[in-house]
């Protein structure tokens, strides 16, 4: 399928996670890459929200249901166990509150699947511990005063936020920064230094 | 019957419902007239076919030359072959509401218990509601069971809005647009500012101005020119006009006038040659009484629970008649009884009026909807 090889490696590893003719939410849903995506190839009833106006509008006009809203304030509005799964990709650094999200999506949806670039990478320790200076990558690319990642963490984080508030972490990968995998999934202080984004597959435990 | 009127009113197409309609208010109309036209064919299995609902002066000319006026039809823009609504594709049903003066059951129909005379004043109100289920007797009238979408905007909106509640298995996509879920208290301002207009006006004669030959010009002149600054932002006026005078240079007596004020004018008269004073009265009554919430108990989105319509809603970010607040408040609604519901605002500085204009977001969204909604019912 043509859509598929446009689509983000990352995206793609999260349709794996998605089992098939199930509801989904793709929260930061963009052009509608992924809905279009689990429509066509798993039959799932897919639906997108972004804050962006110019990605809705491209991905209603590709005959894909979206909406404009905001994570932080619009998924409230949706019942409880509305979705089989709720996502929210490379997002969740920008949130304003990253922990009340999580919470929502998990009300909302049986399982939440979350990826995030990972602020526990190798490269920015280095780069923290030999100039003093907030880090800046490819991936964490603008200065800190302009900056739209407000809540960066690690995936050790991460793990430590699902253990505090009861997410079971049904799967987890680390990702480099091309989205493609690396081989530290059994070991969680490796990929906390050597993985470009963390991965979750979450459900309430 | 006005003689006058019957030698220069054009033939509309129509089909009369002899068992007539029991309106909201409980009074029964004995005959029902719906006045429609048609557009593009009805497929073999009769599940292609759209319906358009038009505003509160709008008509059943959606798509070709209105008799009446000689101009466009007021959404070729959006309804025609190779449009967003593709009358290639899609059978296009579009009907006068109940109350208009276009050819359906209005005040200017003969009366039920005085068929000699036209209804006048005694036109029982009606609300959205009633004007949605006359045309959903057309719609069982022409053998479809199941739209495949309610399209509208303004009080067409509120309209596909009253046929996903009232039929929701009977409309496969809506698309409510620049609308709102109920009429809000300066909607209702502005519209009484009108409905005094024509009262006050010396020809309105109580609403029996056909019996004295005369029409409340005008009142109702003035009620379009208040109506009509509220279809657009004031970016668009100033764009249009800002503080241009008509025929001078600079502002030389204080005699001089405004060309917005010309405009105006303009727009007011051209209104009164083509649409009924107790028409009027009647429809924007209908839009004030419109409150979904409160017919189902005081939340939006019981009207919905269950729904398997998909909706897309659209709005425009300078329309201040209908704002996108309103929209967001029925997408949240949907939201709320996990509807399939898209969402976007437009962004446009016509206000209200950018529905009926050229807003190519609109129109590719709109195109794109109907594309995708076509595949999900199976439509080739």
């Amino acid at each position: 399928m043509s859509g598929n090889k446009k689509m983000r490696v990352d995206l793609a590893l999260i349709a794996g996670m998605i089992a098939p003719k199930t509801r989904v939410l793709d929260i930061g849903c963009s052009d509608g890459a992924l809905i279009e995506h689990l429509f066509r190839t798993k039959q799932c009833d897919a639906r997108g929200l972004d804050l962006d106006m110019g990605a809705v509008t491209q991905a209603v006009t590709r005959g894909l249901p979206a909406m404009q809203g905001d994570a932080d304030t619009d998924l409230t509005a949706y019942p409880d166990n509305a979705f089989d799964y709720v996502v929210l990709s490379r997002t969740l650094q920008a949130v304003e509150q990253p922990r009340e999200v999580l919470r929502q999506m998990l009300r909302i949806g049986t399982h939440a699947i979350v990826s995030f670039p990972n602020f526990g990478h190798w490269t920015l320790r280095m780069q923290l511990l030999l100039t003093g200076r907030a880090p800046m990558t490819s991936t964490w690319n603008r200065p800190w005063y302009e900056t739209p990642n407000i809540h960066p963490c690690s995936i050790s984080d991460f793990f430590a936020l699902c253990e505090t508030d009861g997410y079971k972490v049904e799967e987890w990968l680390a990702v480099d920064e091309a989205g493609a995998l690396t081989p530290w999934r059994r070991s969680q202080m490796l990929a906390n230094l050597f993985g470009g984004q963390g991965l979750f597959l979450l459900r309430k435990a | 019957m006005d003689q006058s009127a019957a030698q220069t009113e054009p033939q509309h197409d129509s089909v009369t419902f002899p068992e007539g309609l029991t309106l909201d208010c409980g009074r029964q109309l004995q005959t029902l007239t719906v006045a429609y036209r048609c557009y593009g064919t009805l497929n073999a299995t009769r599940r292609n076919a759209i319906l358009i609902c038009h505003a509160l002066t709008g008509d059943q000319y959606v798509a070709e030359r209105n008799p009446v006026t000689g101009k466009p039809g007021w959404w070729e823009r959006v309804v025609g072959p190779g449009r967003p609504v593709d009358t290639d594709k899609f059978f296009v049903i579009c009907a006068n509401v109940l109350g208009g003066c276009m050819g359906s059951t209005g005040p200017s129909s003969p009366h039920d218990d005085n068929p000699a005379e036209p209804w006048g004043k005694d036109f029982p109100p009606v609300t959205i509601h009633d004007m949605v289920r006359a045309q959903k007797r057309l719609i069982d009238h022409l053998g479809i069971e199941k739209l495949f979408a309610v399209v509208g905007g303004s009080m067409g909106g509120m309209q596909a809005l009253s046929w996903a509640a009232q039929y929701p298995d009977a409309v496969f996509a809506a698309v409510p647009v620049a609308t709102a879920p109920y009429h809000s208290a300066q909607n209702i301002a502005f519209h009484e500012i009108g409905r005094q207009a024509i009262a006050g006006d010396p020809n309105f004669h109580a609403g029996r101005y056909w019996a004295h030959g005369v029409t409340p010009e005008r009142g109702l002149a003035v009620a379009r020119m208040t109506a009509h600054i509220t279809y657009v932002s004031e970016a668009a006026l100033t764009r249009k006009f800002g503080r241009k005078l008509q025929d001078a240079a600079e502002l030389s007596s204080l005699g001089d006038r405004f060309e917005v004020e010309s405009y105006l004018q303009y727009q007011g008269s051209s209104f009164v040659r083509r649409f009924d004073a107790n028409s009027y009265l009647t429809i924007t009554r209908a839009m004030d009484l419109f409150d979904l919430a409160a017919d189902h108990g005081g939340v939006l989105a019981n009207a919905f629970a269950g729904s398997k319509t998909r909706f897309l809603l659209v709005s425009f970010s300078s329309d201040w008649l209908f704002p996108t607040a309103q929209s967001r408040l029925m997408a949240r609604a949907l939201n709320h009884v996990a509807a399939n519901v898209s969402f976007l605002e437009v962004i446009s500085d016509k206000g209200h009026d950018a529905f009926l204009l050229d807003e190519p977001d609109f129109h590719r969204s709109l195109g794109g909807f109907l594309t995708g909604c076509a595949e999900h019912a199976g439509l080739k």
